[in-house]
């Protein structure tokens, strides 16, 4: 009897381990696919082309395979973004749980969680229909789809992560700290400022890079928003390119098993690698930098 | 005896005279004092005055993101109400989806995101039993979840290029049901793992320990005590994993949903619409953009009403267990 019940133990033990390396699977499959049907892409074109290249033209006879305009795009998007989601999320995250009277938090976290389960879809028709119409009127520009409008629908996809995360890290700061700053005379602001922050910066800076990494993947706003043209943008209201919407537009046209298919799938290997050096350098900030009991400062 | 008295009293007195010494030597230096004081007042004030002033700036960086949320809500809602009939809900896109319903998209939508969680939710949970009841800290663990933050952290549009290239290609299920419910259900499991994990936590050890004591096994204990009360949690992140696959475009777009099917789905390797991708395309595609925007309005509320429902419900009920565990 209790031979068998060890047994069962064991056996449950080993199953439930074996699905749990599902996640590791998939990744590796997402890797093992993206590469099989993106390397050969590189048999036309080189890769320093291929990344370097300046003209994206692949459906043209001969067609061009140069990434760089989406690479610089993508880029540009998350920077620009990030420059309004970073500031915005992470005093959110502070006011939430520094600041706000519990009363006034209970309704804000569920507003910033509706926003994150806003459909990305709905945030990208809204930036096509609402917002590109009034940035044209206001800034008097040819077109609203552009650079600057993506960056602000980006915006409002990454600040419930950053917030979300940065809440998380300050508020496993030690009360212990925010009362010694208080003893000492400080006020609040100063507490938060001095002691808080500083003691919560590894997981602010976690969020911060989840959230630009949500920003560069992010594919429905910046195929509906950011203007599409395969240009290097020479000013924030240039409508642009990012690899998410080169790859979301234009798969439907590739033929599977053409050079065009090929070049897609290469853009995907720039796009995932782009977002597993974000993640992983936010687990590694995350585990380095962990904030264990007291010793944060 | 007397004496110790004298002397004690003595003793006090010549303390009570120090004291009152000190007092009117602190009175007299007080004016020399007084600047510092105002000094010290005038700091004081400065940094209430911007502790104040900051404050309401963070206050402010809370309300964008409310202000954001409503004026999106408002102007869905604004434009939208008009063009939700019951004959938009249930009848199929005609005269080349200028006028009709969105019926195959409302369906299609239930059967991608559902066939997702299903798929989704046994390796989910088992995952997540096996992190939070099995696992002991060690490298392997380290590993996997390393693995599962960054398959958190693929595209969306990655997923779909990986459900294309797998599911649809290789695995000759074309683009249908199936191929779209599987792509989206490998993105929502690390949500499904994340939420599974949270509600176990929040069984107190408590329980585990009392049913160990009892002679039970690991996996008795899990099956007959952690996962009851684990349970309401667990139904939680599934359904903010259904609402989470029930918005995404990227991943259905090569993989399940297609641009026009009159028929609803019959089994899991037909092909289906779906709500997102018939904003998209409505909004992108068509040669009357204009002409059907009360659709796309419609359309997307329809998508914002369920999605944020369902989350609405999600949270408060997540609100409310929190509560009681507490």
């Amino acid at each position: 009897m209790a031979n068998r019940r060890q047994t069962t133990e064991k056996a449950m033990r080993a199953m439930f381990f074996v699905i749990t390396t599902a996640s590791i699977a998939i990744l590796f499959l997402i890797m093992f696919f993206l590469f099989k049907e993106g390397l050969p892409i590189f048999k036309t074109v080189s890769v320093k082309d291929f990344i370097f290249g300046k003209y994206w033209y692949p459906t043209s006879d001969p067609a061009d395979f140069g990434i760089f305009p989406l690479i610089v795009a993508s880029v540009a998007v998350t920077v620009v973004s990030g420059a309004i989601s970073v500031p915005l999320g992470v005093m959110t995250a502070i006011y939430l749980s520094e600041i706000a009277k519990p009363k006034v938090g209970e309704i804000v976290k569920p507003v910033v969680e509706l926003l994150a389960a806003l459909p990305s879809v709905v945030i990208g028709f809204f930036g096509m229909v609402l917002v590109a119409p009034f940035l044209q009127q206001v800034f008097g520009i040819p077109t609203g789809l552009n650079l600057f409008n993506a960056s602000l629908m980006l915006a409002f996809m990454s600040i419930p992560t950053i917030c979300s995360i940065s809440e998380d890290a300050i508020h496993s700061v030690p009360n212990a700290l925010r009362e010694a700053s208080a003893a000492l005379g400080a006020t609040q602001l100063q507490t938060i400022v001095r002691v808080v922050v500083p003691a919560s910066l590894s997981g602010i800076s976690t969020a911060v890079i989840l959230g630009l990494s949500r920003a560069v993947g992010e594919t429905m706003v910046v195929l509906m928003v950011a203007g599409g043209a395969a240009m290097l943008p020479g000013s924030l209201f240039d409508p642009v390119r990012p690899m998410p919407a080169s790859i979301a537009a234009e798969m439907a046209e590739a033929p599977v098993g053409g050079e065009h298919y090929y070049a897609l799938f290469a853009t995907g290997i720039v796009l995932f690698v782009f977002t597993l050096l974000f993640n992983i350098v936010a687990d590694f900030i995350a585990h380095r930098y962990a904030q264990v009991g007291d010793a944060t400062l | 005896m007397a004496a110790l008295l004298v002397s004690k009293i003595t003793e006090k007195s010549r303390s009570g005279i120090r004291a009152a010494e000190t007092y009117t030597e602190e009175l007299t230096m007080s004016k020399s004092d007084q600047a510092l004081d105002d000094a010290n007042v005038a700091y004081d004030k400065r940094r209430k005055l911007k502790q104040r002033i900051i404050f309401a700036l963070f206050r402010g960086a809370a309300a964008v993101n409310g202000f954001a949320l409503l004026v999106i809500i408002y102007f869905m809602v604004a434009n939208g109400w008009r063009a939700i009939s019951w004959e938009f809900l249930t009848q199929p896109p005609m005269e080349s989806m200028t006028k009709g319903g969105i019926l195959p998209c409302i369906v299609g939508t239930l059967c991608l995101s559902l066939g997702a969680i299903i798929a989704a939710m046994p390796i989910g949970i088992a995952s997540a039993i096996y992190l939070n009841e099995y696992a002991r800290p060690g490298k392997m663990v380290r590993l996997i979840r390393l693995g599962i933050n960054n398959l958190a952290g693929v595209p969306s549009v990655v997923f779909g290029l990986f459900g294309l290239a797998f599911f649809v290609v290789i695995l000759k299920m074309g683009v249908s049901i199936a191929a779209g419910a599987l792509t989206l259900g490998a993105m929502s499991l690390p949500v499904i793992i994340g939420t599974t994990e949270e509600a176990l936590k929040s069984v107190p050890d408590t329980y585990r320990e009392a049913s160990l004591g009892l002679g039970a096994t690991k996996w008795q204990t899990i099956w007959r005590v952690v996962l009851p009360s684990a349970l309401p949690g667990i139904l939680t992140g599934a359904i903010l994993g259904i609402s989470r696959a029930a918005g995404e475009t990227a991943p259905i777009m090569f993989t399940g949903a297609v641009f026009f099917t009159p028929r609803l789905p019959t089994s899991i390797f037909n092909e289906v619409m779906a709500l997102p991708y018939h904003i998209y395309v409505l909004a992108t595609a068509g040669t009357e953009i204009e002409k059907t925007r009360h659709l796309q309005y419609g359309t997307a509320l329809v998508l914002i009403a369920l999605v944020l429902g369902m989350n609405l419900v999600a949270i408060l009920w997540r609100t409310r267990l929190r509560k009681r565990l507490k």
